[in-house]
């Protein structure tokens, strides 16, 4: 069976663009379950001057601001005021999963229009604590209208809810798993427990993940991530200018997609199959622009908001076979060690949920060999990593990443994707 | 100032706006006992859910057609931990996804009529817990359309008594 192609699209014309920027900061606050109790302007503007520290700029060298949420931030200009910033260019976007890559390539657009030097793109979420990202509470009682009347009215609402209907089609198509997808969880939480900052640090086994309480099936509790709160950013500048403030190693942009669609994406089931995710098209755009493929990749951050989303995306974008990817993701090849390692923080599943933030961040700090595990601190003030991934290691850098891949995730009918090399 | 039909379904408000005219028309119809979807006069598409043009072409033109309500179950998921109020009492519940008969495989191989709805009861209530286990993809359904009001009905999905069921429906491994 083949769907139709994108091979339409021109793939070619950014490519004078590729590695021509870099991520020269990023930065985080803790993920907590209530115990931030901060507004979100607190923590975006903690996030932000994280990563403006972690870049060496100053509120001088930042002019451009992206964010995006589900009307549950603060816009840019009070996090810009909180920061002394005087901003050329600003744009606050309504969007959940999938903004991540979408906005790095619209700050990429926007500096080569000349509207600005140097954008940061935050999120800032209470995603525990106000607004829950898995639908309860307020959300889930009000009025049902409109185009919802055919979702919101039968309970079908929250993403996992809505997504379900494409996991358990993968199962019924190729034979998928439970104690395979359970695997995505298991390697996460191998990595989160070598993540001082990763909020669910204890390591589970298949066992836990398939006896946890069915939130819908085919989910378990232990197949869906954990709503935090958080603010995540990273500053994107041309790569010259990057080098200007920061030394070493850079993670240089080498490809993006941003939100790219299976048709109907207005109610995609109709179009099927249904177990086939966007990234089926967004492979198209992506690895022609970066030049290379799958096979070059070390590190992968696939979005986790649930195990199947790491595995349908993997999938999707060549990493295996069609209808391989609960085999890919229970071999041993994501884990830290393996081939391939996919979320080394632990990702959405164990680290915190981000709307895909931590990923892009976590894919940074590996291709710069910065990743902030318990490793010992040498003379030079940096990390000595051991590269040790048994049981009993603290090491969660992968040796010598030199191409990372983020896959991020809107629903199964959108996606945005990004590779990085190092540079 | 437009105005707005309003129902109550299991505790919760349901609203159309008046000018919100392909739902208004989509649900009149099957509260009027009618499951009617819009075509395309141009090339005969039927598509669901309502939309303003046509899918496949963007034509404006459409004709609302009386469509068949059976069809096998193509998806589904099955709600233990309910998050909307409504839903609470009622679960676990299972939301099917039910290809209609009418133009599937068109107009290509991918495509199909798949059309939402809960399990229900032959009268229209939510569909006890061992009456779920039964219901799996490849089960034959038939649609219940579950009037609310003199303007609002759901289409609903129950066994159709009629149809050869499969032996052993496709469903999830851990019951």
């Amino acid at each position: 069976m083949t769907l139709s192609s994108v091979s339409d699209v021109d793939a070619s014309s950014p490519k004078h663009l590729a590695d021509k920027y870099s991520i020269v900061g990023v930065g985080e606050t803790a993920f907590s379950r209530g115990g931030l109790f901060r507004t979100t302007r607190a923590m975006a503007t903690e996030a932000i001057s994280k990563a403006m520290a972690d870049a060496n700029m100053t509120a001088d060298d930042v002019d451009g601001m992206l964010s995006y949420s589900g009307a549950d931030s603060t816009f840019s200009p009070f996090i810009a005021g909180d920061l002394g910033i005087r901003l050329n260019f600003y744009m606050d976007v309504f969007g959940g999963g999938s903004s991540t890559e979408a906005l790095i390539g619209i700050a990429i657009g926007v500096i080569e229009a000349g509207m600005c030097k140097t954008v940061a793109i935050f999120r800032s979420m209470n995603g525990f604590s106000q607004v829950r990202i898995g639908g309860t509470g307020a959300r889930s009682a009000v009025p049902v209208k409109g185009d919802e009347l055919h979702s919101r009215a039968y309970g079908w609402q929250a993403a996992g809810q809505m997504f379900a209907p494409t996991f358990m089609r993968h199962m019924y198509d190729y034979g998928t798993t439970p104690e395979q997808v359970a695997m995505v969880k298991v390697t996460h939480s191998q990595h989160a427990a070598r993540n001082p900052k990763a909020y669910y640090k204890n390591i589970v086994t298949v066992d836990d993940v398939l006896s946890s309480r069915f939130i819908v099936k085919p989910l378990h509790l232990l197949d869906c991530c954990v709503e935090t709160d958080n603010a995540t950013c990273i500053i994107v500048t041309r790569a010259e200018r990057a080098r200007d403030h920061r030394s070493g190693p850079h993670a240089l942009i080498r490809s993006v997609v941003g939100r790219c669609c299976k048709p109907r994406i207005d109610m995609h089931y109709q179009h099927g199959p249904i177990s086939t995710v966007a990234g089926h098209y967004a492979k198209e755009i992506l690895w022609p622009n970066a030049g290379l493929g799958p096979e070059d990749v070390d590190i992968t951050g696939a979005y986790d908001a649930f195990t199947f989303t790491s595995m349908l995306q993997l999938e999707d974008y060549g990493f295996c076979k069609k209808g391989e990817g609960g085999q890919y993701v229970s071999d041993g090849t994501i884990r830290l060690g393996g081939r391939r390692p996919n979320n080394t923080s632990g990702g959405h599943l164990c680290e915190g949920y981000t709307h895909g933030m931590n990923m892009v961040i976590e894919n940074v700090r590996q291709i710069r060999g910065e990743i902030d595990d318990a490793c010992p601190i040498g003379p030079d003030g940096k990390r000595q990593h051991t590269h040790d991934y048994s049981d009993s290691g603290s090491c969660r850098q992968v040796k010598d990443v030199e191409v990372s891949a983020n896959l991020g995730w809107a629903m199964p009918g959108t996606g945005s994707a990004m590779v990085m090399v190092k540079g | 100032m437009a105005g707005q039909i309003t129902a109550d379904h299991l505790g919760m408000t349901l609203t159309i706006d008046d000018l919100d005219h392909e739902n208004k028309e989509y649900f009149a119809w099957c509260a009027k006992g009618e499951f009617r979807l819009q075509r395309n006069p141009n090339n005969g598409l039927v598509r669901y859910p309502p939309t303003t043009r046509c899918p496949w072409t963007g034509d404006k033109e459409a004709e609302w057609v009386p469509v068949e309500g059976k069809g096998t179950v193509y998806s589904y998921n099955e709600v233990h931990h309910a998050i909307q109020p409504a839903f609470k009492a009622v679960a676990p519940y299972m939301l099917l996804l039910v290809e209609l008969d009418t133009q599937k495989g068109k107009p290509s191989e991918f495509e199909g009529l798949r059309v939402a709805g809960n399990l229900v009861t032959a009268d229209g209530e939510m569909a006890p817990p061992d009456m779920v286990k039964k219901v799996g993809i490849g089960s034959r359904m038939r649609m219940v359309l579950k009037k609310l009001t003199d303007d609002i009905a759901l289409p609903m999905w129950t066994l159709d008594e009629d149809a050869e069921q499969p032996a052993k429906p496709w469903r999830y491994a851990q019951e």
